[in-house]
C-alpha cells in the first residue's frame, strides 16, 4: 500500500526513470477521467454478487441440508471448475455465448433477448460483448467463493432449531426468516465479501465478454500498468479501488453487525 | 387456527414405517383431556415418534389423530395447536431468553406477547433473566426456558420428549415435582416421553408402556406396578422376582396351590388365568421379608450379595436351583442380614402377580437407562 502510494505521486517515465514529486494532481486527474468506469466496476460486482448470493443459497442450502449421502460428491462438484484456470474459464463463455451458438439460438425464441435488449443489458439481440455477458461471467466465475461460506455456514444450522419453529406456529416461509436466515447471515456475509471484492477489481471478463462500453476500472489499471505504462496514474487509480471497497466493506460489514436479527 | 375446544386425544390406528421397518404398530390410545400421561419404554420402542406424529413433525403412514372431535392428522405442525419441549431444548440461540418465549406468540399475531412472556418466565422461575441469551444459561435453566416458551401458548396438548434427560438427580427430581405442579396449574394436558420408568411412575396418571412399536400395557402407575400383564412391563419397571411354578391344585380360602422347583407356594386363584398350569409367579423385592414373620410362603437360600443405598438394603439370595432372588428391605433399623447367612424369606399370598410362563422372563431386563 505504501509502496502504491507512493507511486502514485511520482512523475516521469519508464525511459527517464521516476522521481518523487508528490503529485497530487494526479488524483484528480485520474478521477475525472475514469470516475464512469469506478462507478461501473462497482455496479457490475454488486450485481453479480447479488445474482450470485440468489443462485448459491439454495444450493448450499440443499447440500448442507438434504444431500446426505451425495454432500461430498456435490462440494467436489463446486470445486471442480477451479482445476482449469480463470482464463481458460471466461474463454469458454466465448463460445457458449457465442452468436450463433444454440444458447443465443434459444434465448432469441423465447424472446429473453428482447427482454435484456429492452433492459439495455445487450446490443443487437446477441448475448456476447455486452453487460449482460460481463456479469454473467462474473457471477459464473465468483460463484464457488459464495457457495462455500454459504454451505459452511448452513451446514453448523442445526435442523431441530427449524423444527421447534414449525412446533411454534412457524409456517416454512416464517421459519426461514426468523431462524435460518439470521443463522445463516455468517456465511451470506463472509460470501459477498469473497465475491464482491475480487469481482470490483476483475478485467479478465470485461476484456473478453464486454465491449469498449463495459470497460471496467481493473481493465484501465491493467491498461496503464502494462501497456501505457502510465506507473503513477496506474498506482492512482489502484489506490482509489482499494480506499472505494475498503470503504464500501466498512460500511456493510458494520451494518450486517448491527442489524436486528429478529 | 381451530380452536378444538374441550377435548381428548386421541390416537386411532396409528402406525409408522420406515420402509421394511415399523417402528408404531397400529396404536389406538385415548388420553383424557387436563391428564399426565406417560409415554414409557426403552429405546427404539417407538415412543418418539409416536410423539412426533402427535406433533406434526413426522407424517402418520396409517391412522388417525383427534383432538375432541377434529382430526388434526394432515395439518402441518404449525397450524396445531401442539407444543413441544424438545429433548434438546433447540432454543434459538440468537434470541434473547424473552424473544424465545415470545416467539410462537409472535408468530400467531399476539399484542400482548411480550406481557404473557414475562409471565411464563416467572412460572417457572427465571423471570429476571429474559434478556440473557440461551448460551449464558445453565442446562436446568435453559430446560425451563424451553418449557416456557411452549407452556405460554397455552396449546391443547404439551409434548414432553424426555425433557429432563440432561439434568443430573437432583435437578431432575426437583424438576420432576416442578412439572407436575405446573400441569396441574395450568390444567393442560400433557404427554411425558421417558425411558425413565421412576420418573414416568411419579409424575404420570397414566402410563403407556412400550416395546418394539407395540403397546404392552396402559394403566396407572400403581397398577402397572403392581399388576404387570406382561414379563416385558414386570421386568422394566421396577425389579420382578420370576418364579417357574406349576399349578398343583386348589387350597382353602380362595387360593391355588403351586410348585417351584420342589417348594409348595400359595398364590391367589383369582390371579391364576383359566386353565393355565404353567406360570410364572412374581414377587417384588420389597414384599420379601427376611425371616419367617412375612407369611406363609417360604424360600429358603443363602444370602449372596449386600447392597447397601441408604434408604434401604438389597440382597441378592442364592436359591437351591441356581437363580438369585431379590430382596428389598428397608433400612428400619432391625438387623441386616450378613453375606453367606442362610435366611428365610417369607410373604403372604396375594402380594404376588402371575403370568403365563410362556413368555420370556428375561423381556425389559435389557435396558438403557442407567438410574432406573
Amino acid at each position: 500500500m505504501v509502496t502504491l502510494f507512493s507511486q502514485s505521486l511520482q512523475e516521469g517515465n519508464v525511459y527517464d526513470g521516476y522521481a518523487f514529486t508528490g503529485n497530487i494532481a494526479i488524483y484528480a486527474e485520474a478521477l475525472q477521467k475514469y470516475w464512469p468506469h469506478l462507478l461501473r466496476s462497482i455496479g457490475y460486482s454488486a450485481a453479480a454478487t447479488a445474482i450470485a448470493l440468489l443462485l448459491a443459497y439454495p444450493l448450499s442450502y440443499y447440500i448442507a441440508q438434504k444431500a446426505g449421502r451425495w454432500k461430498n460428491v456435490m462440494l467436489v462438484l463446486v470445486i471442480a471448475p477451479f482445476f482449469t484456470s480463470f482464463l481458460i474459464r471466461t474463454l469458454a463463455w466465448r463460445t457458449i455465448l457465442s452468436d450463433t451458438g444454440p444458447v443465443t439460438d434459444l434465448a432469441q425464441t423465447l424472446h429473453i433477448t428482447d427482454v435484456l435488449q429492452f433492459l439495455g443489458l445487450i446490443n443487437n439481440d446477441t448475448l456476447l460483448s455486452s453487460k449482460f455477458a460481463v456479469i454473467a461471467g462474473l457471477t459464473y466465475n465468483f460463484l464457488p467463493f459464495m457457495i462455500l461460506p454459504l454451505y459452511a455456514s448452513l451446514d453448523r444450522l442445526d435442523p431441530r432449531l427449524v423444527e421447534a419453529a414449525g412446533d411454534l406456529y412457524a409456517s416454512p416461509f416464517k421459519a426461514f426468516r426468523y431462524v435460518t436466515w439470521p443463522l445463516s447471515l455468517p456465511g451470506v456475509v463472509a460470501g459477498t465479501l469473497l465475491t464482491f471484492i475480487p469481482a470490483a477489481g476483475d478485467f479478465i471478463n470485461s476484456r473478453l465478454l464486454g465491449n469498449t462500453q463495459t470497460v471496467m476500472i481493473g481493465q484501465v489499471i491493467d491498461t496503464q500498468f502494462l501497456r501505457v505504462l502510465d506507473y503513477p496514474l496506474a498506482a492512482a487509480l489502484s489506490f482509489i479501488l482499494l480506499m472505494l471497497i475498503l470503504t464500501l466493506v466498512t460500511i456493510y460489514v458494520r451494518r450486517a453487525g448491527t442489524e436486528e436479527l429478529v | 387456527m381451530a380452536d378444538y375446544g374441550a377435548g381428548d386425544l386421541r390416537l386411532v390406528g396409528l402406525s409408522k414405517t420406515f420402509g421394511d421397518f415399523t417402528a408404531v404398530h397400529p396404536l389406538d390410545l385415548t388420553i383424557p383431556q387436563g391428564s399426565f400421561f406417560a409415554l414409557l419404554g426403552p429405546s427404539g420402542c417407538g415412543k418418539t415418534t409416536t410423539l412426533r406424529m402427535v406433533a406434526g413433525l413426522e407424517d402418520p403412514t396409517q391412522g388417525q389423530i383427534l383432538i375432541g372431535d377434529t382430526d388434526i392428522t394432515r395439518t402441518r405442525a404449525y397450524q396445531r395447536k401442539v407444543n413441544t419441549v424438545f429433548q434438546s431444548y433447540a432454543l434459538f440461540p440468537h434470541m434473547t431468553v424473552l424473544d424465545n418465549v415470545m416467539f410462537g406468540l409472535k408468530r400467531k399475531g399476539d399484542k400482548d406477547a411480550k406481557r404473557k412472556a414475562q409471565e411464563a418466565l416467572e412460572l417457572v422461575e427465571l423471570g429476571h433473566a429474559g434478556g440473557k441469551r440461551p448460551n449464558q444459561l445453565s442446562g436446568g435453566m435453559q430446560q425451563r426456558v424451553a418449557l416456557a416458551r411452549a407452556l405460554v401458548n397455552r396449546p391443547e396438548v404439551l409434548l414432553l420428549d424426555e425433557p429432563l434427560g440432561a439434568l443430573d438427580l437432583k435437578l431432575r427430581r426437583q424438576m420432576q415435582i416442578e412439572l407436575k405442579r405446573i400441569q396441574q396449574e395450568v390444567g393442560l394436558t400433557f404427554i411425558h416421553v421417558t425411558h425413565d420408568q421412576e420418573e414416568a411412575m411419579t409424575m404420570a396418571d397414566h402410563i403407556a408402556v412400550m416395546n418394539a412399536g407395540h403397546m404392552e400395557q396402559l394403566a396407572d402407575p400403581a397398577t402397572l406396578y403392581e399388576r404387570p400383564s406382561s414379563t416385558f412391563v414386570a421386568n422394566f419397571l421396577g425389579q420382578s422376582n420370576l418364579l417357574r411354578a406349576t399349578v398343583r391344585g386348589a387350597a382353602d380360602g380362595g387360593l391355588s396351590r403351586v410348585d417351584v422347583y420342589g417348594t409348595e407356594l400359595l398364590v391367589e386363584a383369582a390371579k391364576v388365568p383359566e386353565g393355565l398350569t404353567d406360570l410364572w409367579v412374581g414377587v417384588r423385592p420389597e414384599k420379601l421379608t427376611l425371616g419367617e414373620s412375612g407369611g406363609r410362603n417360604r424360600l429358603h437360600g443363602r444370602v449372596g450379595d449386600v447392597s447397601f443405598s441408604g434408604v434401604a438394603t438389597q440382597y441378592l439370595v442364592r436359591m437351591p436351583w441356581g437363580a438369585d432372588v431379590v430382596v428389598v428391605q428397608q433400612n428400619d433399623g432391625s438387623a441386616r442380614a450378613r453375606l453367606g447367612e442362610d435366611v428365610t424369606l417369607s410373604w403372604e399370598p396375594g402380594r404376588e402377580f402371575v403370568l403365563d410362563a410362556a413368555q420370556d422372563d428375561h423381556a425389559g431386563m435389557d435396558r438403557d437407562d442407567t438410574d432406573g
